[in-house]
């Protein structure tokens, strides 16, 4: 447990120092977001209902560029070996860097939500259904996204093949995400059914996630 | 013969030479006399003649999973068993698994045209179909961005068992969600609830596609070992090339 809670506070220690490259993940949410209203047109109406699927592709674009950290610097530096090698279950390994990826990377995503709904004309509520549907959601992107992660650092290539391998996992995410926040502010579904999907998908690719990523490091590095 | 036999991979291309002719033969009169009797089926008393596109539709869309379920198996041979033909099967399987997804969504936009007055609908159905076909292409990528083809096996045998999950979720898309795609009428509870002057045809371009995806895939197995065994020789004579360029220099 104690080695799991070093890793944890390592990994974000590292994640948050310069050069960790945490915090360039809200700056690229913030670009993307205030990107589209140039591309839509400054239509305050359509912005708002267009809002909850900016933010979610946002935060989905954002969590993949910062994915790439999640195993390449350890696997430069030779950590990474040593975390394979050690008595922890790399299962349990993988599942604490993912943890601490998420924390340094994805919360902050969730923190400027709010404002960035500013930005788009969304309503209190809405924003509030837009962060929490994110904050359900951000973790399935971590875990999922840590297979492709494991994956690309096996095979020393990263980048577009990355994007290509997580980006099909993620479209159930996006999915409800986005119905779950659309329920609150347009629709007369319910928020309460996509919600829960969300939340079983995030806690399914918790199980898996760490499973198959470990499964890919274990057989991939020699 | 065993399948331990068939780890040789000299048994398995003379096992090949042996079976696959026959295989093709079968393969083509079955395809004959499928849409043969694909064209002598009546027209559906609402859809007409297009209901015929389902004769194609249908197998290409059963293998488009079921080749998914094949590599699923080779992936589990990979990762569990070191099979060394597993590699090749699973390789060999992912374009042709492709090209059956692809033509499984191009034959079911066009027979959504006339039907549902669209080519494209974002229903369940549709959309995860859409998913397993980029998940294909995905795995494409991944066999082509690697060189070293047992390092490439392994990563793509962890993305094949996880890209498994979306199977069932095609499968029981259609009774999870309301969508425009009908449900299963084929293989159901309390059997099939077509007619039987569509559903014998049906049957039989399924049994004619199912043996052309495996003519195909053991071709296809073929001839990825023996690229791989050029691969090799190359290799080998390259550095016999260095070898004796380095013995002459010096």
């Amino acid at each position: 447990m104690t080695a799991l809670g070093a890793l944890i506070r390592r990994d974000i220690r590292i994640a948050l120092r310069v050069g960790g490259g945490a915090l360039i993940g809200v700056l690229f949410f913030l670009t993307v977001v205030v990107l589209m209203p140039f591309a839509i047109g400054p239509d305050l109406p359509l912005l708002k209902r267009l809002g909850p699927a900016i933010l979610w592709l946002g935060a989905l674009l954002a969590s993949l560029l910062t994915l790439d950290r999640l195993f390449t610097a350890d696997h430069d530096d030779g950590s990474l070996d040593l975390i394979v090698m050690s008595r922890t279950p790399l299962e349990l390994a993988c599942g604490a860097k993912a943890l601490a990826h998420w924390l340094a990377a994805g919360l902050p995503l969730i923190v400027a939500t709010p404002v960035l709904g500013l930005l788009l004309n969304l309503d209190a509520e809405a924003t509030v259904a837009v962060a929490l549907t994110l904050l359900v959601g951000t973790p399935a992107l971590t875990f999922t996204g840590m297979i492709g992660a494991a994956l690309a650092v096996t095979l020393h290539r990263g980048g577009l093949l990355l994007a290509v391998l997580v980006l099909p996992l993620s479209v159930p995410v996006l999915i409800f995400g986005v119905t779950a926040s659309q329920a609150v502010i347009v629709g007369p579904t319910p928020f309460g059914t996509p919600f829960s999907i969300l939340c079983a998908i995030s806690l399914v690719s918790l199980v898996v996630g760490p499973f198959a990523a470990a499964a890919s490091l274990r057989q991939g590095l020699d | 013969m065993t399948l331990i036999d068939l780890a040789n991979p000299t048994r398995f291309l003379s096992l090949t030479t042996r079976v696959l002719p026959w295989l093709a033969a079968v393969t083509a009169i079955l395809l004959a006399a499928g849409l043969y009797l694909s064209a002598l089926a009546p027209d559906d008393y609402q859809q007409g003649a297009t209901v015929k596109i389902m004769f194609i539709h249908v197998p290409n869309a059963w293998l488009s999973m079921f080749v998914w379920g094949v590599m699923s198996i080779a992936a589990l041979g990979t990762l569990v068993w070191r099979h060394p033909l597993a590699d090749v099967a699973a390789k060999a399987a992912a374009p042709i698994g492709a090209a059956f997804t692809f033509l499984a969504l191009v034959t079911g936009s066009l027979w959504g045209r006339p039907m549902w007055g669209t080519y494209w609908e974002w229903d369940a159905r549709l959309t995860s179909v859409l998913i397993l076909f980029l998940m294909y292409l995905g795995l494409i990528a991944l066999w082509r961005a690697v060189d070293d083809p047992s390092r490439a096996a392994r990563a793509a045998a962890v993305l094949t068992l996880v890209g498994a999950i979306n199977l069932p979720i095609i499968k029981f898309s259609v009774d999870w969600w309301n969508t425009l795609h009908q449900g299963a009428s084929v293989i159901r509870m309390g059997g099939p609830t077509m007619d039987r002057s569509f559903l014998i045809p049906l049957l039989v371009m399924a049994v004619a596609f199912s043996l052309l995806f495996i003519t195909l895939h053991l071709a296809a197995m073929r001839n990825e070992i023996l690229r791989r065994r050029v691969r090799s020789l190359q290799m080998m004579q390259a550095s016999r090339v260095t070898l004796a360029g380095e013995a002459s220099a010096a």
